[in-house]
């Protein structure tokens, strides 16, 4: 039945966790109360995105764009859009210092720079029913490479595409493929990685909740031009929703017999089974990942012999991520120039020649705009900051933007016209890794977030190799002897030594990627480290031993009229004072827990 | 657990030490921790060394020996929420509950740990009380928050 109005609501994890699934019933009760049931359909889709103001709801097809939507909304809403007819400006989206709302979604400038080829499905299909998924050409790809194509033939426009790893490495696709198809053993396995372990970054994640066919029929493709019955989904435990959706997606395509036995009538067999990952961040390694599927706990083995040529079960596996699949069904349909078209640089001799295609970034931090975004290759980190994602929170000052998760590495501002692809990032020392994006501003300190990357990687090292178990848990001493104050100058040398020890000679990529934090921070924020160690002190103020909280004695009495409420709040009882006079800070007794900077309405408390 | 609803869980599975993992999982899902008792017995009926079962309960982190309060308390700590100062939030409920990573209250109403990000970045930062997440809290809501479970 056709509708006169679709309202879309967004279901990814970051609205629902503001509660959109109440929003979307309260639609549905307005609506049936008001006998609309049979005109309005309301339909739950996948993650839009821009999470920063969720709950999010489109009205389709005018493509109307409401933000923050709270239950109490939902009456006001529908009497005035749906009845009579005007969009309730008080709900639409204002950009950051502006005044005028932009009612249409596709001029809001998170999405309008935005390229879509992964995500070309988000907020527009419901992700639980895989006829919408078809109506939007879902499968279409499978049936072309069945029914008019040799596995060769899907390889070589594999390859000629450009398509390469979006997990982190890079590696071409097509070539992997191809190295996979003429190994010898049998069966082949094919895998996708969708363990995002990065914390700061859920590309994956969204790609199944919002489109979970396209990996599917992604895996189906490589599955066919490699020569493999059998595909495993290695996903998070901790993503509750897209497993679901994704177990939900299997099903579907096996009652559709898209998935199972004589797949288009063409003698392909080929299923999934999906694996749940009990979280390791080591485990996005490949021989890892592959050991804990066989319930293994997930050591990387040293690769003289690759995966393609012995992986899951001693057989050739092919791994790819959840986005380098989900490109895959595009690239068949629409050819692999109109892929080759799209990037930086010259693969038709080098297949590392350029970086292809678009990426998904998870964008978060100190932006205005957080999200989730997909955007060509060769974008500038300042288009995707400043205009996709609307600049800095409170009108900061821009610091650094970190690429690339724990492996990655930090960005200055002076190189925040870069191009993002593959061999630019490298070039700076960071990576594109799977797609994180955090921007720092000035309250962030450089010595503390590597510190932060360094406890992350250093727990989540699997203790294998003594590079990477005793490496990095050296280089976090050091830099908690930097934070706490108590950190020399020989300390910043040996730091740098041992890092390079660590990347030189770690067994695996988690090893060998773990000090670039330190050493990107090293390179551009050295003088912030030396200000540490030289000064002791801090200057963004996060490092807690290294500051104190202050309270300014003019503007408590002037401003303030000595309002009391920060002595009534601190948990230490270090601050004393009282109404209508002076109050001041206890440093010995103090905390530091910065509930008094929180509550204080007058800014008179400040940090040195 | 008793020994029926253990099978139950099996049998999900293929029968198989490959399967171990997940049956783990199933059970860490639903107990929150992992008794010594009931990892015996799945050590037992899948045919895998205890050595091995207690090196995977400890080297996995969706995995717990020691239980979890009524409320577990996840505090999220991955990059967007560590920016936003996440780890103010994780000191303020350490020190208002006087426990520390992994532990619970005496009175096994709460139990706190950190976690990698629960993928709402833009709700920074942000923390789970058992089902209930918590988004974009300042320092100074952190008590009134626990109040709601007290």
């Amino acid at each position: 039945m056709a509708y006169r109005t679709y309202l879309m609501v967004c279901a990814g994890t970051g609205c629902v966790a503001n509660q959109s699934m109440k929003v979307r019933d309260k639609l549905v009760a307005e609506i049936t109360k008001r006998g609309l049931q049979n005109e309005v359909a309301v339909v739950t889709t996948g993650c839009n995105g821009f999470c920063a103001v969720g709950p999010i709801l489109v009205v389709q097809p005018e493509g109307i764009f409401y933000q923050l939507l709270k239950e109490t909304d939902i009456p006001y809403l529908i009497e005035e859009h749906l009845l009579k007819g005007r969009p309730v400006k008080e709900l639409l989206y204002t950009p950051p210092l502006e005044k005028t709302p932009i009612p249409k979604m596709s001029d809001i400038p998170f999405f309008a720079d935005q390229t879509l080829i992964v995500l070309r499905n988000r907020g527009l299909i419901d992700p639980e029913n895989i006829d919408e998924a078809i109506s939007r050409g879902a499968y279409e790809a499978l049936a072309k490479v069945l029914t008019t194509m040799t596995p060769e033939q899907v390889i070589k426009e594999i390859k000629e595409s450009g398509l390469r790893g979006r997990g982190g490495g890079g590696f071409p696709t097509g070539i992997k493929w191809e190295t996979c198809r003429n190994a010898h053993g049998d069966p082949k396995y094919i895998i996708c990685n969708a363990d995002e372990g990065d914390p700061g970054a859920f590309m994956d994640r969204s790609t199944i909740e919002s489109d979970p066919h396209a990996v599917i029929e992604g895996m189906c493709i490589g599955a066919y031009a490699i020569g493999s019955p059998e595909g495993y989904v290695y996903i998070r435990n901790e993503y509750p929703i897209a497993l679901e959706r994704l177990k939900t997606a299997l099903k579907q395509a096996r009652d559709y017999n898209l998935l199972g036995k004589n797949i288009f009538d063409k003698g392909f067999d080929f299923d999934i089974r999906v694996v749940r990952g009990a979280g390791a961040f080591v485990c996005g390694e490949s021989t890892a990942l592959m050991a804990s599927i066989e319930g293994k706990t997930g050591e990387p083995r040293a690769k003289y012999v690759h995966t393609v040529e012995r992986g899951l079960w001693d057989k050739p596996s092919c791994l790819n991520n959840v986005e380098t699949w989900a490109n895959v069904p595009q690239i068949i349909l629409n050819g692999a120039q109109w892929f080759a078209n799209i990037g930086t640089g010259d693969v038709s001799e080098d297949p590392w020649g350029g970086s292809k295609g678009t990426k998904v970034f998870s964008l978060s931090g100190k932006v205005n705009n957080t999200g989730l975004i997909e955007v060509p290759m060769g974008i500038t980190l300042r288009k995707i900051i400043f205009d996709i994602g609307g600049g800095i929170k409170d009108g900061k000052k821009f610091k650094a933007v970190q690429t690339g998760g724990p492996s990655g590495g930090f960005i200055p501002e002076s190189l925040l016209d870069l191009a993002v692809d593959y061999e630019e990032l490298t070039k700076v020392g960071s990576m594109m890794g799977s797609g994180g994006m955090v921007v720092t501003d000035e309250n962030n300190c450089m010595v503390d977030m590597a510190k932060y990357f360094l406890t992350f990687t250093q727990e989540e090292s699997c203790g294998k190799c003594i590079p990477c178990r005793e490496g990095t848990k050296r280089m976090l001493d050091i830099l908690e002897k930097i934070t706490n104050g108590e950190g020399t100058e020989e300390d910043l040398v040996l730091l740098e030594d041992l890092s390079n020890m660590v990347v030189e000679s770690s067994l695996c990529a988690l090893g060998g990627s773990a000090p670039n934090p330190v050493l990107t921070t090293l390179k551009y924020f050295r003088e912030e480290y030396e200000v540490h160690v030289r000064d002791k002190k801090c200057p963004a103020h996060a490092c807690k031993k290294l500051i104190t909280y202050n309270i300014d004695p003019e503007i408590c009495v002037d401003k303030g009229h000595g309002c009391d409420v920060c002595r009534k709040n601190c948990a230490d009882g270090a601050i004393t004072g009282e109404t209508k006079k002076v109050h001041a800070i206890d440093v010995m007794k103090c905390g530091r827990c910065g509930i008094c900077l929180d509550v204080c309405k007058f800014d008179a408390i400040y940090v040195e | 657990m008793d020994a029926q609803t253990i099978d139950g869980i099996i049998e999900r599975h293929p029968q198989d030490p490959s399967s171990i993992i997940q049956v783990l999982l199933d059970i860490q899902n639903e107990l929150y921790y992992l008794p010594k008792d009931v990892l015996e017995y799945v050590s037992k009926r899948l045919g895998v060394p205890m050595s091995r079962s207690y090196h995977l309960a400890t080297f996995y982190k969706a995995f717990s020996l020691k239980p979890k309060g009524k409320y577990p308390i996840a505090v999220c700590t991955g990059t967007a929420c560590h920016v936003q100062g996440a780890m103010k939030i994780y000191d303020q409920i350490s020190r208002e509950l006087h426990i520390t990573e992994g532990e619970r209250t005496a009175d096994n109403r709460f139990s706190i740990e950190s976690v990698r990000c629960l993928g709402c970045c833009g709700l920074a930062p942000v923390v789970t009380v058992g089902k209930n997440l918590h988004g974009k809290i300042p320092v100074a809501k952190v008590n009134k928050i626990l109040q709601q479970y007290k």
